[in-house]
């Protein structure tokens, strides 16, 4: 995994560059957790829900990392004419099954396929990722609740807790306190983990299904890999200078 | 309406593609198809917002969800969500709002729906179901159904007058003929105005048209409804929801476009609460000059 990562996050790093685009911090958050899904998880059956549509990014390259984007596809990212737009767009690419971008909808989605599947004796897990925002989101809280409700457990909920959103730290906007406290009081079984090891993201992927759904809480860094970006809420937003860029690429290529 | 709705939905129960969310309402009416569809019926609580997403990924496995609430809970708070989740992927999610209009009268403004299907039809995709009577109801289900996109079908109390000679369905129908002027009804209310338009002599009626189905364009208009308004010169629209959005600023835009404006055109709506007091739903028709003695007394005006 560490050289698909590596190449992914080259890749990833390229596309935004070339393109002039920022959301590169919750993009190289959520890489590792993406790519180790799709890589050693995701089967033809079950379903990827991008709730954090922001990450779109990181899930273009995930898709050109496991072949089923072609490069040239990829240079579309953020131009006219592209299916490739900063948030995932309705009906572009087979693999994408929902628009997203405004926080909050992603989980509810994946558990209305979740109970879709179970009602119709449908095969295969259904994988939501989530951000830090997402969970200021009542809507969120909403969904919770209901997948909890039914017990859902073909449905993983995964966050992706870097600790920073839109204008700030999550602990100073809308502090989630302990989430994984929260989740468990609401009737889930979690997998805390460092989002960043692929062997724990793989362990806690292939969590054997219990009588109560697993989400895991996945523990990440914003601008993950890239020092310059690492826990920089400005990160969110900025496009890299050719020279951030350069220092970027280095700093990945050693590692 | 929503008793119709119950019984009409229960033989639909059995379909491989079927499942009902409701918003914790319904008592005294949805347990029929509660009983007949069993784990495809789900209460999805206080929660209209991931109720519509959940429908929406639901429809995404094939399913063709309705999903109930009272019409102001429904269009409203998960507004984002029809518009994302379902709308911009043209997913077949039913959404069925009861009481449409003033429709929950004196249980208050926040129980009112007088903008719904103008900000419904904002969305791409979006049709919407208005049935005037009773009988509207079954084949409104139907046509939805058989369209799986996104729907809204708005209900309310059937006001159909006794011994009504109501014609078959059609989105347009002209329920009543006449030498007068072209009266376009929406909606439920259609029931009184018609029962005082009958009270009219035959050669002072207007040529009375019922209109259950949106949006349209210049093309789905039949050509007889074009004819009444070229003979008449004179439309009125009456519908139970405000100006922005609605059937009278529609039919005004497309007769505009074909260039066959009629002279007169009045149009009566929703206008809020005009005297700042609440009341039954026949209270706030009054107090928007809806109610029947008030369209007769329009009929009457001379020009």
């Amino acid at each position: 995994m560490e050289r698909i990562i590596r190449n992914a996050k080259l890749r990833l790093l390229k596309m935004h560059f070339e393109s002039g685009v920022g959301h590169l911090g919750g993009n190289l958050s959520s890489l590792d957790l993406l790519l180790t899904l799709y890589h050693r998880v995701l089967r033809s059956e079950d379903q990827f829900v991008l709730s954090k549509g922001h990450a779109a990014g990181a899930l273009y390259v995930t898709l050109w990392s496991t072949g089923k984007l072609s490069d040239d596809r990829l240079r579309e990212f953020h131009k006219d004419h592209t299916h490739l737009a900063g948030h995932p767009v309705p009906n572009g690419l087979p693999e994408i099954s929902f628009a997203t971008g405004s926080l909050g909808h992603g989980l509810g989605l994946a558990a209305g396929v979740a109970l879709g599947k179970r009602l119709q004796g449908q095969p295969g897990r259904v994988f939501c990722l989530t951000s830090d925002g997402d969970w200021n989101e009542g809507s969120t809280w909403e969904a919770l609740t209901f997948l909890s409700h039914h017990r859902l457990v073909n449905l993983t909920p995964i966050i992706d807790l870097n600790g920073l959103q839109g204008f700030g730290a999550t602990a100073d906007i809308a502090n989630l306190y302990s989430l994984p406290q929260k989740l468990r009081e609401f009737g889930l079984t979690v997998l805390e983990i460092n989002g960043h090891d692929p062997g724990a993201i793989l362990s806690a992927l292939n969590h054997p299904p219990g009588e109560r759904p697993s989400a895991i809480v996945a523990t990440t860094v914003k601008g993950h890999g890239v020092s310059f970006m690492e826990n920089k809420m400005e990160w969110h937003y900025l496009p890299m200078t050719a020279e951030q860029y350069r220092t970027a690429v280095g700093e990945v290529e050693r590692s | 309406m929503r008793t119709i709705l119950s019984k009409s939905l229960i033989p639909h129960c059995q379909d491989p593609d079927f499942v009902f969310l409701t918003g914790d309402l319904g008592f005294m009416a949805l347990e029929g198809v509660r009983d007949a569809g069993q784990s495809r019926f789900i209460n999805a609580g206080v929660a209209e917002q991931n109720m519509v997403s959940v429908a929406a990924g639901m429809a995404r496995t094939g399913l063709k969800p309705w999903v109930y609430s009272i019409a102001p809970f429904l269009y409203a708070r998960p507004f984002e969500q029809i518009r994302n989740d379902v709308c911009l992927h043209g997913l077949p999610v039913f959404l069925v709002g009861n009481g449409g209009g003033y429709g929950y009268g004196v249980m208050g403004s926040t129980h009112h729906a007088l903008e719904d299907y103008g900000v419904l039809l904002a969305l791409s995709g979006m049709r919407v179901y208005i049935p005037a009577f009773g009988e509207d109801v079954p084949v409104a289900i139907e046509r939805i159904v058989k369209r799986a996109g996104p729907a809204y079908l708005r209900l309310g109390r059937d006001e159909k007058p006794k011994d009504f000679p109501l014609p078959s369905y059609a989105p347009w129908r002209r329920v009543l003929e006449g030498p007068g002027a072209t009266l376009l009804l929406v909606g439920p209310l259609a029931g009184g105005i018609c029962a005082a338009v009958m009270t009219l002599p035959e050669s002072q009626r207007p040529r009375t048209w019922v209109l259950s189905e949106l949006p349209f364009q210049p093309a789905d208009i039949p050509k007889e409804f074009l004819e009444d308004v070229h003979a008449s010169q004179h439309v009125i629209v009456v519908e139970e929801h405000v100006a922005q959005g609605s059937v009278g600023a529609l039919l005004a835009h497309a007769l505009l476009c074909m260039g066959v404006p009629p002279r007169r055109f009045h149009h009566r709506h929703a206008l809020g609460y005009p005297s700042g007091y609440y009341g039954s739903q026949a209270f706030h028709r009054e107090e928007c000059s809806l109610h029947p003695a008030s369209i007769l007394a329009l009929l009457r005006e001379k020009p």
